[in-house]
């Protein structure tokens, strides 16, 4: 290769790069003037709840444009254990009452703070196009399926197998079901967002997961099944303030608009049913 | 040329000398101080009692058979590529060189995903492989493709710098005297490029054991077949706190090995030249 023809090689690579970095700066600038005066809000978020906080924070920002809404999203074990560790965190939404109960134990959490703001009901999550044509419960036990679902250590696995064992326990399927289930399953996810994203994908026919978890862009993908009451596993989200937080009245007035009725809607738009605090 | 070594780490003067050593001091402690965190959260009791544990022995057996599987297979394939691209000028070369360095600079994440879309069951590739009835997605051929893709640059880019190393001359000669190219390479070539070769099939091989982004993308994550030990870790973690200490040391253990390796290869090197 000649000197000339690396040389434009060269520049065309800076090009490439100069001009995604203008793009970059260009698109945050508009936000970073807009709020001259921020103060930080660090709400540590399960991830379930991913699309529902993400415009909740944003509806909060335009209503209290002095307040900026850091959003920090994984696991709720994986939350809980950072704010052991003394993670920077105002406000702890959970999956589970159970890490919130930990941490409260622990002396971590604001004790009165802590409250349940919504519900949520475990769904069968299938492709859009359906290849393995799931239309409930019982289809999941057919050899085959590939089949997606939580890891045990995770709150929405849990309860997956929790409703499996209820399915076992009633006679009409018997423990075959679930091994027959359990058999199917090509996969345990760390993460709602990545088990949603294999079935929107096709990779996977099937998977449990919150009712909740299936997004507005998500739905143009996959179809969600409801599962009956009877062996489903209701889950309780509840909120609290970390004591170490500095900024407990802010996390007290965002805690108190996730309630609110505008909270409210949008956490249903998202699949939750929300809980009067 | 030892000498000239000694001369240049005995000379400076007093603050510049301080200052270096703090700053390597303050590195050492960096690297130093996570580490020595996690050994010591794990005593020796509960390190034997995890060997124990099912998921610890299915996730570290996977792992050190997948990633041989994958350094075994970026040896065959790297090979090649490095020579050509230390020895030879061919319209291209600098696409393929960027193409086989470029997962190094991409996150595995993004690799994984990209994985996936090419031979998932709807994939570009593997929408005909499944009519074949060929699986490759969430099986162990996942485990190990996703460790070659990330891994292999490692290898290919040591070895090329090994091969570009190795003078012409010797390589004239064994032809001169009759040798044929692949009897030239196999019996000069490769010998006198044989510690950049190791220490980059070594790299690599460490590589695909730390793998995590792409596999739990590609291959995901069930217990004995897809489970490494990065995602045991990372599922443990989750719940049992203890198991995911326990594989957390024994990976750093692996490690330090590996680096030993290196190391030893490295100084016996210095030794010959």
């Amino acid at each position: 290769m000649t000197k000339s023809t690396s040389l434009i090689a060269l520049a065309a690579g800076i090009a490439i790069l100069a001009l995604l970095v203008a793009a970059g700066c260009t698109a945050t600038q508009p936000a970073e003037t807009a709020v001259p005066d921020q103060n930080e809000l660090v709400v540590f978020t399960a991830a379930s709840l991913t699309g529902a906080m993400t415009d909740i924070a944003k509806a909060y920002e335009t209503a209290h444009p002095n307040t900026k809404i850091v959003l920090n999203f994984d696991g709720s074990q994986a939350l809980r254990t950072q704010i052991e560790q003394g993670a920077r965190a105002d406000l702890f939404l959970s999956a589970n009452t159970k890490h919130m109960m930990a941490l409260q134990g622990e002396g971590l959490i604001v004790n009165d703070s802590v409250g349940i703001f919504a519900k949520n009901k475990l769904a069968l999550i299938v492709p859009k196009d359906n290849p393995a044509g799931i239309t409930g419960l019982l289809d999941l036990s057919r050899p085959g399926i590939r089949m997606v679902m939580g890891t045990k250590e995770v709150p929405f696995g849990d309860y997956t197998r929790q409703a499996l064992q209820k399915m076992a326990d009633d006679p009409a399927c018997g423990p075959e079901y679930r091994d027959a289930v359990m058999a199917n399953v090509i996969s345990e996810e760390p993460t709602v967002t990545s088990l949603v994203a294999k079935i929107r994908l096709g990779e996977a026919d099937a998977g449990i997961a919150y009712a909740s978890d299936v997004s507005e862009g998500d739905r143009a993908f996959v179809t969600t099944i409801a599962i009956p009451d009877q062996y489903n596993v209701i889950a309780s989200y509840p909120l609290g303030i970390v004591r170490e937080s500095v900024a407990q009245d802010r996390a007290a007035a965002f805690a108190e608009y996730i309630s609110s009725p505008d909270g409210a809607a949008i956490l249903s738009r998202y699949g939750f049913t929300p809980a009067g605090r | 040329m030892t000498q000239t070594m000694d001369r240049i780490c005995r000379r400076g003067n007093l603050p510049l000398r301080i200052l270096i050593a703090t700053l390597v001091g303050l590195a050492v402690l960096f690297i130093g101080i996570p580490l020595a965190a996690l050994l010591l959260r794990v005593p020796p009791a509960l390190l034997l009692a995890s060997l124990q544990d099912p998921v610890v022995l299915d996730a570290l057996s996977l792992s050190l058979v997948t990633a041989g599987i994958s350094t075994i297979i970026v040896i065959g394939f790297g090979t090649p590529i490095a020579y050509i691209n230390a020895r030879c000028q061919y319209p291209g070369k600098k696409i393929i060189d960027t193409i086989t360095d470029l997962p190094v600079v991409l996150p595995p994440a993004v690799a994984g995903l990209a994985l996936l879309m090419a031979f998932g069951h709807r994939g570009l590739v593997g929408q005909y492989l499944d009519l074949l009835g060929i699986e490759i997605a969430f099986t162990t051929i996942a485990v190990i493709m996703a460790q070659v893709f990330v891994a292999s640059p490692f290898y290919i880019r040591q070895a090329r710098t090994s091969f570009a190393g190795v003078s012409r001359v010797y390589e004239h000669a064994a032809r001169t005297l009759g040798a044929g190219p692949l009897r030239t390479f196999f019996s000069i070539t490769v010998p006198l490029a044989i510690t950049g070769i190791l220490s980059g099939a070594v790299m690599t091989f460490a590589r695909a054991l730390g793998e995590f982004g792409a596999t739990i993308m590609f291959a995901g994550n069930l217990q004995g077949k897809t489970q490494t030990m990065p995602l045991a870790i990372y599922g443990a973690l989750q719940g049992d706190m203890d198991a995911s200490l326990a594989l957390a040391v024994i990976l750093v253990v692996i490690s330090f090995a590996v680096i030993i390796v290196i190391k030893t290869l490295t100084e016996k090197e210095e030794a010959d030249t």
